[in-house]
């Protein structure tokens, strides 16, 4: 039971060859500008990038925070949303057969010619960027956490029975548990488009967000704090994936696989 | 986490629960077929199959791999139905081949999952099952999750939950199968010790005919797939047996002949 031994040899080595691959990109990019491969205008060097993350820090703290309530809530919402989708998905085959396909069709929908539609129905709030965000997470969510509850070993439900349980008890101490790292599943491949999906939202029209500063700062050609603000989404993906992941860990110790992960 | 935990003798039973029996009950199949569909066309698993149960009676059945046992106690049962022939008895509980353990749940809780999908609340549950975990050896064990038990204690676990669902039939999968000499004769020992403050009817399946003349009162060989009754043998002897006593060695040379395998 060593679970406790966080901080092992070989875990140093991992983060150290990470941060030694991201230090090599920088350092490339860096380069490439520096030595005239690129317009500064068009792609800005990592050191004015960095520059721009320090003056522009008050700025880009305030639209992050709205960006990042954004997308919280949206995958709130996709998850609870999904979940009980899946469920209902689950336990009625007609009703899967009708709505997946519709499932699949939300998907193809292309957001930079739904969200500014959302827009102009629900105005500049919150709530078009949240129909958005759960649009694009929704999916990844519904279709890994069905994978699960249809993974559930027949054998398993078989014992059930023997053992006289209802439907819904079957449901809660078997099929419930086995969807759990489904879903975690879907939520760590939703949350990278949700960052996406939340962009596109901001930029079909809102007043606040990284994908506003984005645009604000592209059109003024202020193109360093534009790739702060990008830095700062991907950074935010990355954090996000990797709290998912260690709540994983935390709640569901039984799924955890120690492979494939980033935290 | 301490490798092997178990305790090599049977530690004093403390005075437990007794279990809600249904009353005694015998098993009794009769000029059963089972014929399964398959795609690549129909394989008969059993032909014929007959074979009783008195109350309390342990009966083994022997058979060559793929001759229709584990069908068989699906019949028993209740989890299949036979396409001809009769099966009556008192209400059974399986124990799966594969010892098909929640991995979310800790060896207490996996112990008393019948009581659970009975409605019986976690607390009753655990309270059931703690004196029988202490029983079999597994004290201190009962918060582990079964991916950090041992082979031999997920089997005992496995086997609780069968005992602990209360049925007057237990129909056991080859429980011992892929254990090895020592646990597998620990386990003989357990059950037999068992059997003999918890009477139940045993149909107890196992490829090992050795087993079989140690444990049963009888033990019904069957033919190769599609599967039969083709020798029933009586062991009216006292219990402990020893392996190497005289007797089991010819009734165990008996049931090889009849299984087409003796010298
Ligand atoms: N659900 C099923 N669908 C199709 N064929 C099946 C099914 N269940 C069992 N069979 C077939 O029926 C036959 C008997 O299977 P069964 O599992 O009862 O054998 P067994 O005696 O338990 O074998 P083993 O000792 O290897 O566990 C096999 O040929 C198997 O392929
Ligand atoms: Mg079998």
């Amino acid at each position: 039971m060593s679970r406790r031994a966080r901080t092992s040899p070989a875990k140093v080595r991992v983060a150290i060859g990470a941060l030694a691959l991201l230090l090599l990109l920088i350092g490339a990019w860096e380069l490439y500008v520096d030595l005239g491969g690129a317009d500064p205008l068009i792609l800005p060097a990592p050191h004015s990038i960095a520059k721009a993350l320090y003056t522009d820090r008050s700025l880009l703290w305030r639209n992050f925070l709205v960006t990042a309530q954004e997308v919280l809530l949206g995958i709130l919402v996709a998850t609870v949303l999904a979940f009980a989708l899946s469920v209902l998905l689950h336990f009625s085959p007609v009703v899967r057969r009708a709505v997946y396909p519709l499932l699949v069709a939300s998907q193809a929908l292309p957001i930079p010619i739904v969200a500014p539609v959302l827009v102009l129905w629900l105005g500049f709030g919150i709530l078009p960027k949240l129909i958005v965000i759960a649009l694009v997470s929704f999916f990844s969510i519904v279709v890994t956490t069905l994978a699960a509850l249809a993974g559930v070993d027949p054998a398993l439900l078989k014992l059930m029975r023997t053992f006289d349980a209802t439907r819904l008890r079957i449901f809660r101490h078997v099929e419930l548990p086995a969807a759990l790292p489904g879903l975690f599943t879907g939520a760590k491949i939703a949350v990278a488009v949700a960052v996406i999906g939340a962009v596109f939202a901001e930029l079909s029209g809102s007043s606040s967000g990284l994908g506003y500063l984005f645009q604000q700062a592209n059109a003024q050609i202020l193109m360093p704090r534009a790739y702060a603000a990008v830095v700062i989404l991907s950074a935010f993906a990355i954090a996000l994936f990797a709290a998912l992941t260690v709540a994983e860990r935390l709640l569901l110790p039984w799924a955890y696989q120690p492979r494939g992960d980033l935290a | 986490m301490p490798a092997k935990g178990a305790t090599t003798e049977t530690s004093e039973a403390p005075a437990e629960e007794p279990l809600d029996l249904h009353g005694p009950g015998g098993v009794r199949v009769a000029g059963v077929n089972r014929t399964f569909r398959t795609k690549r066309g129909d394989v008969t698993a059993l032909a014929g199959m007959s074979l009783h149960a008195r109350p309390h009676e342990v009966v083994a059945v022997v058979g060559p791999s793929g001759c229709g046992k584990t069908t068989l106690l699906e019949l028993v049962c209740g989890l299949q139905s036979a396409d001809s022939g009769t099966v009556d008895g008192a209400p059974a509980a399986l124990m799966p081949q594969r010892d098909l353990l929640l991995p979310w749940l800790s060896a207490i809780d996996n112990a008393g999952l019948a009581l659970r999908a009975r409605g019986v609340s976690r607390e009753e549950a655990r309270a059931a099952a703690a004196p029988w975990l202490r029983r079999f050896g597994l004290e201190g064990f009962e918060r582990t999750l079964p991916a950090e038990l041992s082979g031999g204690m997920r089997q005992r676990v496995s086997f609780l939950r069968t005992l602990l669902a209360g049925k007057p039939v237990l129909a056991l999968d080859e429980p011992f199968a892929s254990l090895d000499a020592i646990t597998r004769a620990e386990m003989q020992g357990w059950l037999a010790h068992v059997l003999a403050s918890e009477p139940r009817t045993v149909l107890l399946v196992t490829h090992d005919v050795e087993e079989a003349v140690v444990l049963a009162d009888r033990v019904v060989v069957m033919s190769p797939r599609p599967g039969r009754a083709v020798a029933e043998i009586e062991l009216e002897m006292p219990r402990p047996r020893r392996r190497t006593d005289p007797r089991v060695v010819e009734l165990r040379e008996r049931a090889l002949e009849a299984l087409g395998v003796g010298a």
